[in-house]
């Protein structure tokens, strides 16, 4: 499969104190892959540099194929600022044609229908005059999907994406998720969630605090160390 | 009834009059349409923070020839000024001032906003200090240099409005204008980047719009907007301007851009009955077009709480 980033080396964090270093991973076209690590573990450091937003200290985080910085769509944890938003549903998946205009003022008709097909995918083209904050949480990170669909269709980077959900909403969007993927759209994980992670990604990469514990294939990941200590403290948690 | 509609005629056809009410509609729909994203973003004390910088500016500006003059007479330890020097005093005194309160009302503007990010003092403490920072400033000059003979009230006309709105020259108008068709035109034409930098700014960074770019954009604009509207309703009421009908607008509106239009309307709406009504009653202008937007939030609430709970 197409290589699209590779992280090499790539040492993270806020002006000169390291959050997480040493990580090394690829990620190829059609990759599912889930990020995993407790808090504090530099996972919010590591998506603001695949994002772009942050530059990596050292190391190097390259784009190859067709993906370019900048071209990951991105699912982020809602603020409280959306949470009351007086938005409608079109307006919210339309703003991610946004990067598609650069200085033309206005969205042009292939992207309005661009956004009203992407609506239909989600199956949220009967909420399009809804107002979002009346919407469940599930229905929101649908819209918040389409959006970022709108901006790409390759790579999407989810931050915790069923946080709040109930567990049938989980449930459904996990589902969501493996569709898009089958669909061909490399996605980028991170949770806490090791069995949902274990179900549906094909790869795990595991940051303990400030290093790598692991990254490789997910059936790998449930036959190593790492894993196997992982995924039963979780369990005995559920217990 | 008819004897008011007759006395409102009458007013009307002094051109004070007509600056005053043309003036007035354009600083209400400037202001209540960055109103909607300032409330959004949580800065709806920023216009208050603003307007006291601006009071404090224009504080400066006032009193800026009395200071020089002394200064100048401290110093060379006579009692009467060079001839330069009295000019460049004498030009101090007519200089408009909005030369001085703009720019500083601007740079503020885009130092509380930028405080979002990584900064050691936080958004609304960093609002709070430069807010009574300026108007201690502002009225610890106005007081040791006075600059006329009654100071409690040019501090109080600055801080409330009264009647510097009636008393608008045909440049201050002109003025007024151009920089309101700005205004009204950049929000048209930045209209999706702006919801966007409102809605989410990490989604926009991460698609490689330039967010902070955007963000000092509805800075700058918001500084004008405040300097502006200094005239209208003096720097303690600003704030009212801004948040009501954008307030009163989120109650009942359910689209970002059902809730801009019916701002706007509000604003409008209660700016033109505000300034009629002080015409009528003689009451101050400022004040009156506060009261009539608290009115308006007032009843969209009551109508949004009745919806509601028949909904349920």
């Amino acid at each position: 499969m197409a290589v699209q980033m590779q992280c090499k080396n790539a040492s993270l964090g806020y002006e000169g104190a390291i959050v997480a270093e040493k990580l090394d991973f690829t990620i190829s076209k059609g990759d599912y892959l889930c990020i995993l690590g407790e808090n504090g573990s530099g996972k919010s450091t590591l998506i603001k540099a695949i994002l772009g937003l942050k530059p990596q200290i050292s190391g190097e985080i390259a784009w190859c194929g067709d993906v370019r910085k900048n071209e990951v769509g991105y699912l982020p944890q809602q603020t409280v600022v959306q949470k009351d938003f007086p938005a409608s549903v079109r307006e919210i998946v339309r703003s991610g044609c946004l990067a598609k205009c650069g200085f033309r003022p206005f969205y042009n008709k292939q992207e309005k229908e661009l956004a009203e097909n992407t609506m239909k995918q989600l199956e949220i083209d009967a909420l399009a005059k809804r107002c979002y904050r009346e919407l469940s949480g599930g229905q929101q990170q649908r819209v918040l999907l389409a959006r970022a669909l709108c901006a790409t269709r390759k790579m999407l980077l989810l931050d915790e994406p069923v946080t709040g959900l109930d567990p049938k909403a989980q449930i459904e969007l996990y589902e969501l998720i493996a569709k898009l993927n089958r669909e061909g759209i490399t996605i980028i994980m991170v949770s806490h969630d090791v069995a949902a992670a274990v179900k549906y990604a094909s790869h795990i990469l595991h940051i303990g605090s400030h290093r790598q514990l692991f990254f490789g294939k997910t059936s790998d990941y449930v036959q190593s160390r790492t894993g196997k200590m992982f995924l039963e403290t979780e369990a005995a948690d559920n217990d | 009834m008819i004897e008011n509609i007759g006395k409102l005629q009458q007013y009307f056809e002094y051109p004070f009059v007509r600056y005053a009410f043309a003036v007035g509609i354009l600083i209400a729909l400037c202001s209540s349409l960055l109103g909607v994203t300032l409330v959004l973003k949580r800065f709806s004390f920023i216009g208050d923070g603003l307007s006291h910088v601006a009071f404090g500016a224009m504080s400066l500006a006032a009193t800026l020839p009395v200071i020089v003059k002394e200064t100048v007479i401290t110093f060379s330890r006579s009692n009467a000024l060079s001839p330069q020097m009295e000019n460049l005093v004498n030009h101090l005194a007519q200089m408009n001032n909005m030369i001085l309160v703009l720019p500083v009302t601007l740079l503020c503007a885009i130092l509380l906003l930028r405080t979002g990010q990584n900064t050691k003092i936080k958004g609304d403490a960093a609002v709070a200090m430069i807010s009574v920072g300026a108007l201690a400033i502002g009225y610890l000059l106005m007081n040791r240099y006075p600059s006329g003979s009654n100071i409690s009230g040019d501090v109080c006309s600055t801080l409330f409005g009264s009647t510097s709105i009636l008393t608008l020259k045909p440049a201050d108008v002109r003025m007024c204008v151009y920089m309101s068709v700005v205004v009204i035109l950049t929000y048209i034409l930045f209209y999706n980047k702006i919801f966007s930098v409102t809605f989410d700014e990490n989604f926009m960074r991460a698609t490689g719009v330039k967010a902070g770019a955007y963000n000092l954009l509805v800075a700058v604009i918001t500084a004008v907007i405040i300097v502006l509207a200094m005239n209208l309703v003096g720097s303690l009421l600003i704030s009212a301007l801004i948040i009501f009908p954008a307030l009163a607008a989120m109650r009942l509106f359910k689209s970002f851009r059902g809730v801009i239009i019916c701002s706007a309307v509000i604003s409008v709406i209660c700016a033109a009955f505000g300034i009629i009504s002080s015409v009528l009653f003689s009451t101050p202008v400022g004040s009156t077009i506060v009261v009539s937007d608290l009115a308006v939030f007032l009843l969209f609430s009551l109508i949004s709480g009745v919806a509601g709970k028949r909904k349920a």
